[in-house]
């Protein structure tokens, strides 16, 4: 049921808004569900106050019930901001909702006391304002949902940096720890950033530890091998260590050559090695 | 699938190659490939507009821009000439042993994910890549 | 006519190619290099490769073709500054380079001709 015409709600919104909102927030302050911990009172007046003049303009120029559409835009936007502003301090999708549901007792009572005379037209405007903050207040669960997609993006692009650091080990040499699972995507994404850093830090040498990997398929195993081969043709060695007997096997079985890269056990040895390379050596202090 | 856009640039001389492979990285910024991805399409579309100007007597490549589902970059090259009789011979053919006609086939082929090549002797060659987002 | 300049750093040459080259610019770099090797009699030949953000089968031919001219007339050459999406596609390729020596930058280039012009490790390149 989406007829404009008639509704007396914007008409009674604008004429009461000043009596709404304290009625709102005496509903709201007294209610079981109300989070002193979370929000002060002044505070929760300030949101309702915003929310309540939004969606009495958006009303006053007659967009209707649309709430998706470009009229109820700012009101969208000022829900949104309210919604995060609960969310950074605690408040869960649903608590937020009820906020924009609870507006429907003052509302309901209003619309009660102006059209008692008019019971049939009262059930309708008492549905249409049902309906329309019920469309508010789920629009804040989405506001919430994509919130939280943001930050598990956010997240998962983070541990993929943590778990992918270069490191310098020595002047000259890289360390790359690899950890986890590798899938095709990220080994390559993990291979390129190790050969810009040997461009830009100019180093001979790069370990590839492969200590903390579990497994190794043809795709990644083909991906490291890509990568030493890449590193050679750009005038870097690199050597694989960390190669634990399951993996080796897996690769020989794989039938991938490893004939022509330098590999072995631990990070340690292939220090040494990197070390030897350089023509530097580990010596005890003499006193 | 959809072709946003298209567009056909001609291959005359060496300096058209150049053009080609601009033309061809801009495409690929546009339709969203990453640094490598570029390089790898640049580098093909490098050798088969080579092969148009050395081979070919010179002649065309239409770049398609797609769409739906997936981004993707096409380019068609096209020429007059002579042919490749023995395709199969021409796609196995190393540049790096530097013999046979070096025509770079096989090396594209390697760096896209689709290729057809349609050539007979007298009847010019088409030689389709097209690489995926 | 355009031309790609040649430099001479000690007892070697340095070229740095700066422009997406076309196929005749190409081959006039290999015959002007050759050329002045020869001029000069250098012992090393450096090619800064830095500022390509393509290298296919013919520049690769051209690369070969100039470590190869170069040893002829006593000369070791290094290609530098490959970039990493340049490596990658040449490893697809399947393009390998053979004869030629690659180094990091200029510098590690120097130290890698100096090193093989004094036998200092008996390095093989390639």
């Amino acid at each position: 049921m989406t007829e404009r015409s008639g509704s007396r709600i914007p008409e009674l919104v604008a004429k009461y808004e000043r009596e709404l909102l304290p009625d709102w927030m005496e509903q709201q302050l007294e209610s079981a569900t109300y989070r002193a911990d979370l929000l002060r009172e002044d505070e929760l007046r300030a949101q309702s106050r915003r929310f309540l003049e939004v969606f009495r303009k958006t009303l006053e120029n007659g967009h209707g019930d649309d709430v998706s559409g470009p009229g109820w835009a700012e009101a969208r936007e000022v829900l949104q901001e309210i919604a995060r502003a609960r969310a950074r301090v605690g408040f869960s999708p649903s608590e937020t909702a009820t906020f924009v549901f609870s507006l429907k007792r003052p509302l309901f009572e209003l619309l009660r006391k102006e059209m008692a005379r008019d019971p049939d037209a009262l059930a309708v405007e008492l549905w249409r304002s049902s309906a329309l903050l019920d469309k508010l207040g789920l629009f804040t669960t989405e506001v919430h949902q994509r919130g939280c997609e943001e930050v598990i993006a956010r997240q998962q692009q983070e541990m993929l940096e943590l778990s992918t650091p270069v490191v310098e080990l020595w002047e000259d040499i890289l360390a790359l720890p690899l950890i986890g699972t590798l899938d095709s995507a990220r080994t390559q994404v993990v291979m390129e950033s190790l050969l810009e850093k040997i461009v830009a830090t100019g180093a001979g040498i790069a370990i590839i530890d492969i200590t903390g990997v579990a497994t190794v398929d043809t795709l990644v195993a083909q991906h490291l091998l890509k990568t030493v081969a890449a590193a050679r043709l750009m005038g870097a060695e690199c050597i694989i260590s960390g190669i634990r007997p399951q993996i080796a096997q897996t690769i020989v079985h794989l039938g991938v050559d490893l004939a022509t890269v330098i590999t072995k056990a631990t990070l340690a040895d292939a220090l040494e090695i990197a070390l030897a390379r350089l023509g530097l050596a580990v010596a005890r202090r003499s006193a | 699938m959809a072709v946003v856009k298209d567009e056909v640039l001609l291959i005359r001389s060496g300096e058209d190659v150049v053009a080609v492979r601009q033309a061809v990285r801009e495409w690929a910024i546009g339709v969203g490939f990453g640094l490598v991805d570029q390089t790898k399409v640049v580098t093909a579309a490098s050798e088969l507009a080579r092969n148009v100007v050395q081979y070919g007597g010179g002649g065309v490549v239409r770049l398609e821009a797609l769409n739906g589902p997936r981004r993707g970059l096409r380019l068609v090259f096209e020429d007059d000439g002579p042919g490749i009789a023995d395709v199969e011979q021409a796609l196995r053919d190393g540049f790096t042993t530097g013999s046979g006609l070096g025509l770079g086939l096989g090396g594209a082929r390697r760096l896209v994910n689709e290729f057809r090549i349609e050539s007979e002797p007298g009847k010019g060659t088409r030689v389709t890549i097209t690489r995926w987002k | 006519m355009e031309r790609i300049p040649i430099l001479e750093m000690g007892d070697s040459l340095l070229v740095s190619i700066q422009v997406d080259m076309h196929d005749r610019l190409a081959m006039t770099l290999q015959d002007d290099l050759t050329a002045r090797i020869a001029e000069t009699r250098a012992r090393g030949v450096l090619i800064d490769i830095s500022a390509l953000e393509v290298v296919d089968s013919f520049i690769g031919r051209m690369l070969g073709n100039i470590a190869a001219m170069a040893r002829v007339l006593d000369a070791r050459t290094v290609v530098v500054g490959m970039r990493p999406a340049v490596a990658i596609t040449l490893v697809e390729l399947g393009l390998s380079l053979p004869g030629v020596s690659t180094a990091l930058n200029i510098e590690k280039g120097m130290a890698l001709i100096g090193a093989a012009l004094h036998g200092a490790d008996g390095r093989s390149e390639g």
